[in-house]
């Protein structure tokens, strides 16, 4: 390969990783805690009980509750309960006015005994799911920005793969404590380690909203009905007009057993009734996403819902639609099990790591000029501070928002909204603390902190509510004590990394020192082109 | 030694600070590998729709999630070519060959 190609790729990968990098790491983590999105949620709702799974009793008890409460209502969708997501889930949505959306009302039940589940209002971890690809930002810009960026981790993935020489070779090689050469060894190693997550991981991204991203074959091939389209993608939402005369809906439970033989003992996820009460109501099931790896929306079981019995099957059978709904599965994760999705998380870790070394990288290398006065130029701080806030002022953000949860009032009516709020403000502080402290302070004073609130939360969580470590653990309620386990986790090694800020990581002065030491002993003559960060 | 952008980059160790002209021609470099970028993905998608004996919305199916492969290479082109008119030439000559195929192929044939 030509010297000057893999130069021109290490500029390209330095510079973009430089720029979306902040983004990435937020995304990055974000979508790491994802996949343990459910647990987060019982963690942030623990009001809402554990209760054995026992899903033909759970549809009764929905159907019930949604007859007594939501007769009149267009659809009703019930959401069973599963290991990680206790509640049964109810919602349903009022017939609008012509031209118009009707309006959805959820509510959980308790799965035992079909009352109202009483929870303190919290977004738990659907808040950190949704900023994972929203950002916060009105439909459907976040969605736009956040597979720009994705589009941007793909092109540096593999200029960062183009840069490497020897990429294997380079994977064994780890010089710890060697300052510069430690983090870029690091970068390395974990971006070689999980190279097929990263590759998946990305890709995936792309393939997830490209119907959204990079529609105009869309529009060539089925011109202005681009309804049509996604009529061919998922058959079974297309659902008859009700019929305006009444009928009894027939049991939800027997269609339930019929399901499970169908699908040879395989689950019932969640099932939509269109029209309940009319005579052309119909229902439909669908499979539990930890079923299997591919995702497809929209296929399902078609029940007739006035005689209960099964009309029609769909299925995905065509390969590039079980390709797409592989990446599209294979993304999300549901159908992971317990060991599969701590690798997916750590998978996850890896891959926010990757980036922040990055950018740490970044700033190290280009810092070392100004060692002498220990003052950078405008440009190299606007970095520092961006490179503070967006890590350790992100991992405040996130342990603020679990303290909010226990510490706001469970009856203050906005308390869902001030969670996030709290995780914003304690994000734009950690800015400006950046900006007002010098680099290596605000650095140890925020991973200080963050180390503090993470390691605080198991204790919080103890004292303000009974579902502290000490009840949960005997109750074998891992979800709640993984959860605050991982906190106390992620809080040592927050403070780890807050003390060895001491021993001189990221100083421009002592990194200096390190190079003259390192470069002798490391017997490189001159860095070569992968080097060039 | 081949420079990384092209020979501009030499101006740069010469006088410290990145020339006018090489600043221009990074930022033609980045607009053409986003928006020459996207046409080229764009075509490459409805081409694919097009010509792929399955049936529509495989084909549609297909066509996009290839178009993003195709976006990564007219990136990595855009950067990796000597000057900031080879990126523009190499990007939107392609992109000029699928759209007359498309064209060709739906009005013509």
């Amino acid at each position: 390969m030509k010297e000057g190609f893999r130069q021109a790729m290490a500029w390209l990968h330095t510079w973009i990783g430089l720029l979306f990098g902040w983004l990435l790491f937020a995304i990055f983590l974000t979508g790491t805690m994802s996949y343990f999105d459910a647990e987060i949620s019982h963690w942030s709702q623990p009001e809402i009980p554990l209760r054995p799974l026992d899903s033909g009793a759970s549809v009764e008890l929905a159907q019930g509750y949604l007859q007594q409460h939501a007769n009149a209502a267009s659809r009703w969708f019930i959401g069973l309960p599963d290991e990680r997501a206790p509640a049964l889930s109810v919602m349903w949505q009022n017939p609008g006015k012509p031209g118009e959306r009707g309006t959805f009302v959820r509510k959980l039940l308790d799965p035992q005994t079909g009352a109202e589940v009483q929870a303190r209002k919290s977004l738990g971890g659907e808040f950190f799911y949704r900023f994972h690809f929203q950002l916060q930002m009105p439909y459907p810009w976040g969605r736009w920005l956040s597979t720009a960026a994705a589009m941007v981790m793909f092109v540096a993935l593999i200029s960062g793969i183009i840069i490497h020489k020897k990429i294997f070779k380079e994977f064994f090689t780890f010089r710890p404590r060697k300052g510069q050469r430690s983090w870029l060894d690091g970068h390395n190693a974990l971006g070689v380690l999980i190279l097929p997550f990263h590759l998946m991981i990305t890709y995936s991204s792309l393939v997830i909203f490209m119907s959204m991203v990079m529609p105009v074959s869309i529009l060539t091939s089925y011109g202005k009905d681009t309804q049509a389209f996604f009529n061919d993608l998922f058959p079974a939402a297309n659902a008859a007009k009700a019929a305006g005369s009444p009928a009894t809906l027939a049991p939800l439970r027997p269609m339930l057993a019929v399901a499970g033989e169908q699908w040879q003992g395989g689950r019932v996820g969640r099932l939509v009734v269109n029209n309940p009460g009319d005579a052309n109501a119909s229902v439909s099931f669908y499979r539990h996403g930890g079923d299997r790896v591919v995702h497809t929306p929209g296929t399902g079981l078609l029940f007739n819902g006035v005689t209960g019995e099964l009309e029609s099957e769909s299925a995905l059978h065509a390969a590039p639609l079980v390709i797409a709904g592989s990446f599209y599965g294979l993304h999300m994760g549901h159908f992971a099990g317990p060991l599969l999705r701590w690798l997916y998380f750590l998978c996850g870790i890896g891959g926010t790591a990757m980036i922040g070394t990055g950018l740490v990288m970044w700033l190290k290398k280009r810092s070392l000029k100004h060692a002498q006065t220990g003052v950078l130029p405008f440009e190299l701080k606007l970095v520092q501070v961006l490179n503070i806030a967006s890590m350790s002022g992100l991992m405040i953000a996130v342990a603020s928002f679990f303290w909010a949860n226990r510490l706001l009032s469970t009856g203050f009516a906005e308390r869902s909204g001030w969670e996030v709020n709290v995780f914003f403000i304690s994000w734009g502080v950690t800015l400006l603390h950046a900006l007002v402290r010098p680099g290596r302070s605000a650095w140890r004073e925020q991973l200080g902190l963050g180390s503090l609130l993470f390691v605080g939360i198991p204790v919080i969580n103890a004292l303000t509510s009974d579902y502290g470590l000490t009840v949960s653990i005997p109750q074998g309620d891992w979800a709640m004590a993984g959860v605050d386990l991982t906190s106390l986790a992620v809080g040592v090694f927050l403070g780890w990394a807050a003390l060895k800020t001491f021993v001189g990581v990221g100083l421009p002065a002592i990194a200096v020192g390190q190079t003259k030491r390192v470069k002798p002993i490391a017997g490189k003559p001159a860095p070569t082109a992968h080097e060039v960060h | 030694m081949v420079c990384p952008l092209g020979k501009k980059r030499v101006v740069r160790s010469k006088v410290g600070a990145p020339s006018a002209s090489y600043r221009l021609a990074v930022i033609s470099r980045v607009l053409a590998a986003i928006f020459a970028g996207y046409l080229l993905a764009a075509l490459t998608s409805i081409c694919a729709a097009q010509w792929l004996p399955m049936p529509r919305a495989e084909a549609v199916v297909t066509g996009m999630m290839l178009s993003f492969l195709a976006y990564l290479v007219a990136v990595l082109w855009c950067f990796a070519c000597r000057t900031a008119w080879q990126a523009w030439v190499g990007l939107l000559l392609p992109s000029a060959l699928l759209g007359a195929g498309f064209a060709v192929g739906r009005w013509l044939l």
